[in-house]
């Protein structure tokens, strides 16, 4: 076991565990948000860099710190180190920077976009970006694109996260998706526009941070916040049938796989990560075609609630005054109703 | 008339050739290696004569080929970046040009010592041309038993493939040129693992520059030791200098380290001087990606102490009054020059070349050429001049490869050492349109 402190909190983890990992144990505020690593995808990490942080000591052994901000997600854990997240101001205005870079050719369509109140660039900007764009020149555009006749790609809300690429990659046969083009430029391919033609295609959909990669059955339904998710299953042939029915009434809007707090989708009983098959997300559309387990626990990147924001704000408010060097980490009131998906009519 | 070491014999007719190389003491270098060394001894003379890499980073090459790992019944592989892209820099071309035995003979001698059976040399897409004149010379290396099974009887087996890339300038940093040898698309790779451990087809690897593998042909023909007395303190040897801009005689020089600035510049064996007579503005020493210098800097250190061409002595004073000798790509700008013109065009070059993989490089390099494009039209502010300084301190060192502080580097340091006429172009743009225009300048790509 390896002992280490992430601001100031000590935890010990396994060799080998990365420092994200490690502050995902310890939970709460210290975890340095992550947009492009994914546990359950094989490379997945290091490029968007929203989840770096500051290592002051390198180890015991070798106590100088390391001079660049690091990716936690790529980077293992060793004795004696001491990781700065947000007891580091120089980190979280580095990490402001990598927010606002993320965000210059971002087209902030949130009103029309799908992915809006389950989007985690929506509360990577909330809590870690600047109010004001600085940038004033035209965005990079580019047209959607059907892939298929269930999923949509937006790439002007592309982050190149590579986690669908990996997907496509690891999860089903046969790929045809990649990237083509370079720099700012670069895009989400699937050479081109060839459906990913596989059972498990749908997933590039649960994998995907931002609204680049919807549901195009969803289209437009809804917004996720007047929906009320439910877990339920069913036996299937192809996939472990475990899912979240996102309902409207008796009405099923939407399938996806079961998420963790940290927007990932979930383990099996056995280890394997729950993916769900493309018949379980498109095709089964009524609520007889499952068996409903009960309402899904809802995390603070699923449903974001006027409420929620709210208290976000404060975290906003907390992080600033932590700059005076206090680490924060007070509970956080989400008020009465706050995670009630429908409460819309409550306010 | 300094010592040349590498271009000794570059102005024999037909030098290109095998025979002409090897009438003048071509391969006795690798025979002397083959037959009489050990790869640890050859590995101690690399150490012994302190060579640094010189393709930028100048990381000591001995070090460097020390780290490799040896596992068993895995193979290892030397691959020579012979990519050459960065603004500025056109010396590999020249040695391959010019001497392309030196290389191949030079790539002998370290796979000999690495325990490589196969080596490659990446070259970039532009240099096609280069790639004929390498693959003739390793055909006649080939026939005449320098390369292949079994070399001059020593047991030794030893391949040369001769790769070209399409293109791209990221293509040569050492794990983006991996991926795009093993044909995929040329992006960086996320370290660790480092080559020397997981490098092509994930075995272990050395990527060297072209000059770096040459300079070990003229270490093992004098031996470490008498090599490291060339040069000054830690920068020990030659280097090859591409001279460009405002000189009199540009081109490729081979200087011994430690050779003053000012000698190099204005020395009729050199540079002859600027142009026109007229005065020197500013200097780009290694490369477009090293910090620009104004001529009082780049000719004295902060301290008045004078310039070397040195890793040292060109990085004295750091990036605040220093710079870095880097790839040895040497830009002189004179007096007419526009400082901000010259940064939007290194700008727009990292932009264009950014591979897109990280967020701050591939959004931050368009973003800062595209304010620089408004300070050229007239229309900059004040305030666009501390957004880009701000953008580029949110670049540098936050990316996965260096190609973000490329990006970042020049323009922190043409801010830092003329701001005023950044300020000029915005508060008073009509000032400027004498400045004679060397970089047309492009609407943004
Ligand atoms: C964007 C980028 C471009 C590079 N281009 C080259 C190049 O064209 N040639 C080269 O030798 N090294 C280049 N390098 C440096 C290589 O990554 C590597 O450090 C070098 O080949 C090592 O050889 P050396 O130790 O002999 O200098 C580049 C690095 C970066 C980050
Ligand atoms: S489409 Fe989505 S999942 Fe794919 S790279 Fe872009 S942001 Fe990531
Ligand atoms: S720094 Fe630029 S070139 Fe290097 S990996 Fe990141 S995006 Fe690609
Ligand atoms: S989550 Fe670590 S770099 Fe993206």
């Amino acid at each position: 076991m390896v002992k280490l402190t992430i601001d100031d909190i000590p935890v010990e983890v396994p060799k080998g565990t990365t420092i994200l990992q490690a502050a995902r144990l310890i939970g709460g505020d210290v975890t340095p948000p992550a947009m492009c690593y994914y546990s359950k995808l094989k490379t997945s990490g290091g490029y968007c860099r929203t989840c770096i942080v500051k290592v002051e000591q390198g180890s015991e052994k070798d106590p100088r710190p390391i001079p660049k901000p690091v990716a936690s997600c790529r980077t293992e854990v060793a004795e004696g180190m001491v990781v700065r997240n947000i007891t580091s101001p120089e980190n979280l205005e580095a990490r402001a920077g990598v927010v606002e870079l993320l965000l210059v050719n971002h087209p902030l369509d949130c009103p029309v976009c799908d992915q809006a109140g389950e989007c985690h660039l929506q509360d990577l900007a909330y809590e870690n970006g600047k109010e004001e764009t600085r940038y004033e020149f035209e965005r990079r555009e580019f047209e959607p694109i059907d892939i298929g006749d269930k999923i949509k790609l937006h790439m002007n809300r592309c982050i190149m996260c590579f986690r669908c690429v990996k997907v496509a990659d690891q999860i089903t046969d046969g790929r045809c998706h990649g990237v083509i083009n370079r720099g700012d430029a670069a895009e989400i391919s699937t050479y081109i526009e060839k459906a990913i033609d596989n059972d498990f295609s749908g997933n590039v959909i649960d994998v995907c941070p931002v609204g680049a990669l919807t549901d195009r059955t969803f289209r437009f339904k809804s917004r996720v916040w007047y929906t009320k998710p439910v877990d339920a299953h069913r036996d299937c042939s192809k996939c472990c049938g475990k899912v979240r029915l996102w309902n409207q009434g008796e009405e099923v809007l939407r399938v996806t796989a079961r998420k963790d707090q940290w927007g990932e989708v979930m383990d099996n009983e056995d280890g394997s990560t729950a993916w769900i098959c493309n018949d379980c997300r498109f095709d089964k559309k009524h609520i007889k075609d499952w068996t409903v387990e009960g309402p899904s626990e809802i995390n603070r990147h699923s449903v974001i609630s006027a409420n929620h924001y709210d208290t976000l704000r404060n975290i906003k408010a907390d992080t600033l005054r932590m700059l005076g060097g206090k680490p924060h980490g007070e509970k956080v009131d989400l008020g009465i109703g706050a995670l009630d998906p429908n409460n819309q009519h409550k306010q | 008339m300094s010592r040349k070491l590498l271009l000794k014999n570059d102005h024999i007719p037909g030098i290109a050739a095998l025979k002409t190389y090897k009438e003048n003491g071509g391969y006795t270098a690798m025979e002397k290696a083959l037959k009489t060394m050990s790869p640890e001894a050859l590995l101690e003379e690399v150490k012994t004569s302190g060579l640094r890499g010189r393709g930028g980073a100048g990381f000591p090459t001995g070090m460097k080929w020390s780290f490799l790992a040896k596992p068993e019944g895995v193979p290892r592989y030397l691959v020579v970046n012979a990519d050459e892209s960065e603004p500025g820099t056109f010396k590999d071309r020249y040695l391959m040009e010019r001497i392309p035995h030196l290389l191949i003979e030079g790539m002998v001698i370290s796979s000999f010592s690495l325990g490589a059976n196969s080596a490659y040399i990446y070259v970039r897409g532009e240099y096609f041309y280069v790639s004929r004149i390498l693959e003739q010379a390793i055909e006649e290396a080939y026939a005449s038993g320098l390369l292949g099974k079994n070399i001059l009887g020593t047991g030794y087996d030893l391949d040369i493939y001769v790769q070209i890339g399409a293109g791209a300038y990221i293509c040569g940093e050492e794990t983006a040129l991996l991926e795009s040898l093993e044909g995929k698309r040329g992006n960086p790779r996320i370290k660790p693992p480092f080559p020397a451990i997981a490098g092509l087809y994930g075995c272990p690897t050395v990527v060297n520059n072209v000059e770096t593998i040459a300079a070990i042909v003229p270490i093992i023909e004098m031996g470490g030791a008498e090599y490291a007395k060339i040069g000054i303190g830690r920068s020990t040897g030659t280097k090859l200098i591409s001279a460009s801009g405002h000189i009199n005689k540009p081109g490729v020089y081979e200087i011994e380290m430690g050779l003053p600035v000012e000698e190099f510049i204005y020395s009729e064996e050199y540079c002859g001087g600027i142009k026109g007579g007229r005065k020197m503005k500013a200097v780009v020493a290694g490369g477009s990606s090293v910090p620009i210098l104004p001529t009082e800097l780049i000719l004295k250190t902060a301290a008045g102490e004078p310039r070397l061409m040195s890793y040292e002595s060109l990085g004295d004073g750091g990036f605040i009054t220093g710079t870095m000798l880097g790839s040895g790509g040497f830009i002189v700008m004179d007096e007419d020059t526009s400082i901000v013109k010259n940064l939007y065009t290194f700008s727009r070059f990292y932009h264009h070349e950014s591979c897109g993989q990280c967020s701050p490089c591939r959004e931050g390099t368009g973003w800062m050429e595209k304010i620089l494009h408004k300070i050229l039209e007239g229309k900059g502010t004040l305030k666009d001049i501390d957004l880009l300084w701000d953008i580029q301190s949110k670049i540098e060192g936050k990316t996965i490869c260096p190609l973000g502080e490329a990006a970042a580097w020049p323009v922190a340091a043409a801010i830092r050492h003329f701001r005023p006429e950044f300020e000029a172009y915005v508060t008073n743009p009509e000032s400027i349109k004498d400045v004679k225009h060397y970089y047309r300048l492009n609407p943004t790509v």
